[in-house]
């Protein structure tokens, strides 16, 4: 018997902990091939984030540190500064990133540091039991919004890579989802990609993927994805926000 | 050692951290410590080390957190209201068992309080400071010398024992000018290699550094080794001065730092008038000197404490001196700084 296709080197052995359904797994999947890919797991560094991914230090088959509530864009600054020769990336949900986490990202965003952030956007809490996220759609309801998301009352979904994009510096910016396997296959070229700049030291890399939370939702894995599809890409609408290392290249080529 | 020269304590504890091996440094701007930031944006590019101005205290020190974790020798600097927001990444990086030095160049209190030197971070900088069951040790000077001492005495303590350790100056020592010396050595830095992320020396060494275990029996045993540390701490890193102590003094003053410094001249003043007062100036706020201070009462009449606040060490005196002796506490909240007459006269008033 020949094996022709295995688990990715880029992941240990070591089973998941999430729920059925859950896309942190094809997430973890795609970062783990694409690392091995680009054979950079043994100089890599992956931080954990405090929410469902936070035991993804047992995951990833790289370095990995989990660091407090979204603090990682700073956690992961300050080792790159201190290992500019190692690939540094950060894996982290909607609250962690665009909550409690919104100014560590935001500067380590707007110096363009040389990291590559994962954003999995569920527009929930997944660990804490389904609370409002900055990212919970309009009317959406939550544990902490039972009634649905007023956004007059709490605002608008908050959307991180038209944010991002906004800030001069930053180089690599896409939003991609994992609802199907077509889907997956473009997220897994923006995650190397971003993983790709971050060897060639193009600074900031930002690839967001819009994911599911069947459990906290209430939906069974495929209502899920439909359910994402229709109520959350028209709110986060996939695509390249920004290539700066792909434009200048091109204009470099026109000249 | 190299030629004396006159430096701020803020200027002289950067110059001596960048002397001691530390390329690494991340802070934000507050007041009185600005000397300090400024001093390492103007040198670390200079040495080829890495300055950095953080967005936050907080983002500051989770910079710290993420440099200490690649092992290198980092450093951060605050003052007090700054110091509270990093208390999270402290605890986080004593859970996670890093060498990381903190400066808190402490200031009145609480809220915004004000700029003037005030040791009221006594409780806080002794008491582990962030959440959970820590501590991290404490280093007080009460010179500009030995503030500059402090910086590579910190890190090699932070090395020997994987823990974040705070050194406790305040406005007064970080603003004040003295002549310093700097050694021409320093003690090199330990192999951080068998921990630290980014070293792994074969494909299947794969280095975690972690503080969750979700598991209460592990978190346990995780916290019983770290007090393990503690215990090899307290036995190996207690420091204090005594001052006129061979004197037949029936009482015994204890202060630390700036005030430890106003007393000492107290001391002298008081002996010219023929009023022995022995002293006793714990530098290691933790581990407290217990023993230490409850030698020194022994067989004095009265221990008075003399502190920059309403009252934090003293109750650290009052365990050690465990009722064998009544202890006084003299103090002056708001930053407002003694002088050496005003304590001669507020310890003649409680001895006579």
């Amino acid at each position: 018997m020949t094996v022709v296709k295995g688990r990715t080197k880029g992941l240990t052995d070591t089973r998941l902990t999430y729920c059925p359904g859950c896309l942190h797994g094809v997430a973890h999947r795609i970062i783990g091939e694409s690392m091995e890919e680009l054979g950079i797991i043994e100089k890599t560094i992956g931080i954990a984030p405090v929410g469902c991914s936070v035991f993804a230090y047992n995951f990833f088959n790289c370095d990995v540190i989990q660091v407090p509530h979204g603090r990682a864009p700073a956690v992961a600054t300050g080792m790159r500064r201190a290992r500019p020769d190692r690939i540094v990336f950060t894996y982290q949900g909607d609250g962690d990133l665009a909550a409690i986490g919104t100014a560590e990202t935001i500067h380590a965003a707007n110096r363009n540091e040389n990291i590559t952030m994962f954003f999995v956007n569920n527009a929930t809490y997944g660990m804490t039991g389904g609370q409002m996220a900055p990212t919970t759609l309009p009317n959406m309801k939550a544990t902490t919004a039972p009634y649905g998301r007023d956004i007059e009352d709490t605002g608008y979904p908050m959307r991180l890579c038209e944010i991002l994009s906004q800030l001069e510096m930053t180089n690599y910016i896409e939003r991609v989802s994992l609802l199907s396997p077509k889907d997956i296959l473009k997220a897994k070229k923006a995650v190397k990609k971003a993983l790709q700049y971050n060897m060639e030291g193009k600074g900031l890399s930002f690839v967001e993927m819009i994911s599911t939370c069947p459990t906290n939702w209430g939906m069974d894995p495929l209502k899920a994805r439909e359910w994402a599809r229709e109520s959350m890409l028209p709110v986060f609408p996939l695509g390249v926000f920004k290539d700066r290392a792909a434009d200048e290249a091109k204009a470099k080529e026109a000249k | 050692m190299g030629k004396k020269v006159l430096m701020k304590g803020n200027e002289a504890v950067a110059e001596a951290a960048i002397l001691a091996g530390c390329r690494h440094y991340f802070a934000y701007p507050i007041t009185p410590q600005s000397e300090l930031i400024e001093y390492m944006a103007k040198k670390m590019p200079l040495v080829g080390g890495t300055f950095l101005q953080a967005e936050s205290e907080v983002a500051a020190i989770n910079m710290v957190l993420g440099a200490a974790a690649c092992g290198v020798r980092v450093m951060t600097s605050s003052s007090s209201p700054g110091i509270s927001l990093k208390q999270e990444g402290i605890s986080y990086i004593a859970a996670s068992r890093l060498p990381a030095v903190i400066v808190n160049v402490s200031r009145g209190g609480p809220g915004l309080g004000n700029i003037a030197p005030m040791q009221c971070d006594y409780f806080q900088a002794t008491r582990g400071g962030g959440h959970g069951d820590y501590y991290t040790p404490v280093l007080s000077p009460s010179t500009v010398q030995e503030f500059a001492d402090m910086a590579p005495l910190a890190f090699e303590i932070a090395e020997r024992y994987l823990t974040p350790v705070l050194i406790l100056g305040d406005g007064m020592l970080g603003q004040m000018m003295e002549p310093v010396e700097f050694p021409d050595s320093y003690p090199p830095q330990l192999d951080p290699s068998s921990w630290a992320l980014g070293a792994r020396r074969t494909p299947d060494d794969r280095h975690i550094i972690n503080s969750l275990f979700i598991d209460p029996y592990v978190l346990k045993e995780k916290t019983e080794i770290l007090f393990e540390v503690y215990d090899e701490i307290k036995k190996n890193e207690i420091r204090y001065e005594t001052y006129n102590m061979d004197s037949n003094a029936k009482t015994l003053v204890v202060a630390h730092g700036t005030a430890a410094r106003v007393a000492k001249s107290a001391v002298d003043a008081l002996k010219e008038e023929g009023v022995e007062v022995a002293l006793i100036r714990p530098i290691t706020l933790w581990p407290y000197p217990y023993d230490a201070v409850a030698e020194a009462a022994k067989g004095k009449d009265k221990v008075i404490t003399i502190e920059l606040n309403m009252g934090q060490m003293v109750e650290d005196v009052k365990l050690a001196v465990c009722g064998e002796c009544p202890v006084d506490f003299i103090g002056k909240a708001g930053g407002v700084v003694f002088t050496p007459e005003e304590i001669v006269s507020l310890i003649r008033e409680k001895i006579s």
